[in-house]
């Protein structure tokens, strides 16, 4: 992927940081040239990735870190989210019924099909205790 | 940090709450103690003005999966209205249109609610 311009943001896994994570992301969006609706996207699934680690990876262990890097190139604009805890396996991904989960009254469960519904392109990688979620939006 | 608020107010006996703001994980346990807290009141009729509502995530959705069947059951309904494109969007995205009474305002909500 040929990339020109790259930054990083490394955050402690809390939802307090929420906002800072997607903001740092929606900015760079905007600066590598997506409309405010593409940005809003990138925006929304950036949160759903990184809140998926807090809850999922750490357990909302919020001494832990997470990484997030974003790229943007000719091809169009990557976001990796790293972290060090529990891996997501893709594997078993289902998409949610959402009709029945609304009767089974559960939340949640739904932020994976999000990051697919808003994403071009999404990737899980695995590297040792390293976790990274990339996802690409095309310019 | 996000900020989120809720104002609270009731219409012609039907509870209205004004959102204001990004909800979010951080924010959405907000929204769930007004739920529980109308629900312990017995108070089924509701309706969330999404005027002043910048931005949700899948947590301020996954608020409103958990508590509209309970409320349904009670004789009660969430009814959402004055919601930005923006935010109209992600509920789109879960089919929501399809599950939950989304309306242009808070006057249309409560005849809905005053016919019903």
């Amino acid at each position: 992927m040929p990339t020109t311009k790259e930054h990083s943001l490394l955050v402690r896994a809390t939802t307090e940081n929420i906002a800072h994570v997607r903001n740092f992301v929606a900015n760079h969006a905007s600066q590598c040239g997506f409309t405010h609706e593409d940005t809003d996207s990138i925006r929304l699934a950036v949160d759903e990735a990184y809140t998926n680690v807090i809850k999922h990876a750490y357990d909302f262990d919020d001494s832990k870190m997470v990484n997030v890097k974003v790229m943007c190139g000719d091809d169009g604009f990557h976001i990796v989210i790293s972290d060090h805890g529990r891996s997501y396996n893709p594997d078993l991904y289902k998409e949610p019924n959402i009709e029945e989960r609304i009767k089974l009254r559960k939340r949640g469960g739904v932020g994976v099909f999000l990051i697919q519904k808003l994403m071009d392109q999404v990737e899980y990688r695995k590297v040792g205790t390293l976790n990274e979620i990339v996802m690409t939006k095309k310019l | 940090m996000s900020l989120f608020t809720i104002t609270s107010g009731i219409r012609d006996e039907i509870d209205i709450l004004h959102l204001d703001g990004e909800l979010d994980a951080h924010t959405a346990s907000h929204l769930e103690d007004a739920f529980k807290t109308l629900i312990a009141q017995k108070r089924h009729k509701i309706i969330v003005n999404c005027q002043s509502l910048a931005y949700i995530s899948s947590a301020g959705l996954g608020v409103f999966m958990a508590y509209i069947e309970d409320i349904r059951s009670m004789g009660g309904d969430i009814k959402l209205t004055n919601m930005s494109g923006k935010v109209f969007n992600v509920f789109d995205l879960l089919g929501f249109p399809a599950l939950y009474d989304i309306l242009d305002d808070e006057t249309e909500a409560v005849q809905k609610f005053t016919i019903s």
